[in-house]
């Protein structure tokens, strides 16, 4: 199994490079520059022109990117125009905080989705099942930002039992237990918000899965043991429901890393997807260009990671 | 009921729902099953003979089906008892066999854990004596290295080797009836006759009444002895297995004889019976069932409501027409006519 890991993460590398030239010649390609809106229309134009020379903006796009790759691969991933700071020292700073956001939305997600999809299955077509059925397509109906805002207006706002923006308080010291707290107390709603929304999709995929399990032969062949009704449903028919959802956990975590631009824009937290969203609105080419490897990288890493998932819970894969 | 009866069946019918009617797949079935027999039942697809053993041992879909009539075991109406009452029954007393070995274990499950299961429910075993008896009952049904087979998954097992493992779990509490639905119909030729031969070992040993339900005759002769042969959800003719294939009655039995292909046939023609079997909403509810399918012979040779009549002891055939029937070929000679102006 670890030979088959190091080589899917060989593989990863021309793949990995390909993406490189896409982003990097689509990002050149956006009209504007970095300069575009930043200056003062009073500049000279003489002055912006030496501005753009000095930074390389004018070499031809290969020149420019084997200088980008060439950085890259000593660890530089140059200057962000905009926040004039190391590209890898600001994107790992948002990455944690998106990170801790992610990994508090996935729990929450689970919590909420897991047990809600089961009992829709099992109990499929009793008033239970319909109600939970309704909720989960009420809340995929509803887009991110009005459930955002109307928990924040709710619980921030009017109830003021949740801080309204930021990932953190600036008068806690940083490495205290109170800073850590009040870290989780700021990714809390956030959290909850994505995790309700993003509830749908696993409550209808196990619920359909439970009832197909219902009807399989192993099924049948459990209950013929005359083992009670809850043992046939928690060693039979969750386990193999629970499958394909497991296979989806990959995929989830990594994807939730990109970071999620409504839920991060609204609660006003530095996580990923406020990053990515203004550097693409100020042409900073080297974060977007750095992210977005980024992503490819962690899309590539989910489906390696469900990979392992997969082969870790059904006996019937291995992975050679 | 008499001495060695271990099973009662009195005029069950067990209907499906569709849309708001039920219709009876099986209508009017009475049986019994004796200790140390084997009781075949056979029958066409549809004929509802798997519905009678999902009924006996209450495996049906308590929404959709409707039981009636009675199935006395141990001096309860199994068909009366709730589904916890059942459990205690189930996978003890009685037990099943399943057709196809592939889908009939669970994928996630070791061997051992899955015929395990059944015993932590109904012994008072601990764990390391349950844990030996897995081993014994592997040993038992003939698999080599029961301790490394215990620990594998059901698909790294062929598919004989997982039928036998089926019957592992439904021998693991020495059960008093077995019902073994078409065991040997998913498996090849060669590895059919082992799990034969491995459930008449088996029945030797601990001397249960077993309900094999087939539509292979080649396996009735091989094991039964006793036939109930069902059509329509009735049972048309019933006999031992010797008088029953010497001297078969009614006329569906002697067509389902008339249709095995014989090696010596001159004929390049195989023998069918005419038409299909009814589905279970157009199922004619009164007159002989199988008139529509023998229209050659007069009406006036149905009993109106047939019966079961015993022609001899032990020998019961349904309506009358049987005194009146002969195969159509019989007059026009040669290839079964419906072949014949091709």
């Amino acid at each position: 199994m670890w030979k088959t890991i190091v080589r899917r993460f060989l593989i990863m590398i021309p793949q990995l490079f390909v993406l490189s030239v896409i982003i990097f010649v689509l990002a050149k390609f956006m009209p504007g520059d970095p300069f575009t809106g930043l200056i003062s229309p009073q500049t000279d134009p003489a002055r912006i022109a030496e501005l753009t020379e000095k930074a390389g903006l004018n070499d031809p796009w290969h020149i420019q990117y084997m200088r980008w790759i060439g950085n890259a691969f000593q660890g530089d991933l140059g200057l962000s125009y905009t926040y004039k700071r190391d590209v890898a020292d600001l994107i790992g700073e948002r990455a944690l905080n998106t990170f801790w956001l992610s990994l508090l939305s996935v729990f929450i997600l689970y919590l909420i989705a897991i047990p809600l999809g089961i009992l829709a299955g099992r109990y499929q077509n009793s008033r239970l099942d319909k109600t939970i059925v309704l909720y989960s397509f009420v809340t995929y109906a509803i887009p991110t930002f009005v459930l955002g805002l109307i928990f924040l207006f709710l619980f921030g706002y009017k109830l003021e039992w949740f801080p309204t923006s930021g990932s953190v308080d600036i008068k806690y010291e940083a490495g205290t237990l109170r800073y850590y707290w009040d870290k989780f107390y700021h990714i809390l709603l956030p959290s909850f918000t994505y995790a309700v929304l993003g509830t749908t999709g696993i409550i209808q995929y196990l619920r359909s899965e439970i009832i197909d399990a219902k009807t399989m032969d192993y099924v049948r062949t459990a209950r013929s043991k005359g083992i009670p009704m809850r043992k046939v449903y928690s060693k039979h028919i969750f386990r193999n429901s629970l499958l394909p959802i497991a296979a989806f956990l990959g995929f989830t975590i990594t994807g939730l890393l990109g970071g999620s631009i409504f839920v991060e824009t609204i609660f006003g937290y530095p996580g990923m997807g406020q990053l990515f969203v203004s550097s693409i609105s100020s042409r900073d080419y080297s974060v977007i260009t750095a992210l977005v490897m980024l992503f490819g990288f962690l899309a590539l890493l989910g489906s390696l990671l469900s990979d392992i998932i997969m082969s870790i819970v059904d006996p019937r894969i291995r992975i050679e | 009921m008499k001495g060695n009866e271990l099973l009662k069946i009195n005029n069950l019918h067990t209907g499906f729902r569709i849309k708001d009617t039920f219709y009876d797949a099986v209508d009017g079935v009475s049986l019994s099953v004796k200790k140390n027999e084997i009781l075949a039942i056979v029958g066409e697809s549809g004929c509802g003979k798997s519905t009678l053993a999902t009924s006996i041992i209450g495996l049906y879909d308590h929404n959709k089906t409707r039981v009636q009539g009675e199935i006395v075991f141990d001096n309860k109406n199994l068909a009366a008892l709730s589904e916890e009452e059942m459990n205690d029954i189930r996978g003890f007393q009685i037990s099943m066999i399943f057709q196809d070995p592939l889908s009939a274990l669970n994928p996630l499950m070791r061997i051992g854990e899955q015929i395990e299961e059944g015993l932590i429910y109904h012994t008072k075993l601990d764990k390391s004596k349950r844990d030996s008896r897995v081993l014994e009952l592997l040993q038992q049904v003939g698999i080599r290295n029961p301790e490394r087979v215990a620990r594998q998954f059901p698909h790294q097992l062929s598919g004989g080797m997982r039928q036998r493992v089926i019957i592992a779990i439904a021998i693991a509490c020495k059960p008093q009836i077995i019902i073994a639905d078409e065991p040997t119909t998913a498996l090849d030729v060669t590895i059919q006759a082992q799990i034969l031969d491995l459930l008449i070992e088996l029945q030797a040993e601990t001397e249960a009444g077993i309900i094999l339900i087939t539509h292979d005759l080649g396996v009735v002769a091989e094991v039964a002895d006793r036939v109930a042969v069902m059509y329509a959800g009735q049972i048309i003719e019933e006999a031992a297995v010797e008088e029953l294939f010497a001297n078969p009655k009614h006329p569906y039995t002697r067509s389902l004889f008339n249709s095995i292909p014989q090696m010596n046939s001159q004929s390049d023609r195989l023998n069918v019976i005419e038409g299909i079997v009814p589905s279970l909403m157009n199922l004619p509810r009164s007159g002989c069932r199988f008139s529509s399918r023998i229209p050659w012979i007069p009406g006036e040779a149905h009993e109106e409501n047939p019966a079961l009549h015993e022609i001899s002891p032990g020998h019961f055939v349904r309506c009358t027409c049987w005194k009146e029937f002969h195969f159509k070929t019989d007059k026009g000679g040669g290839t079964h006519e419906l072949y014949a102006n091709k």
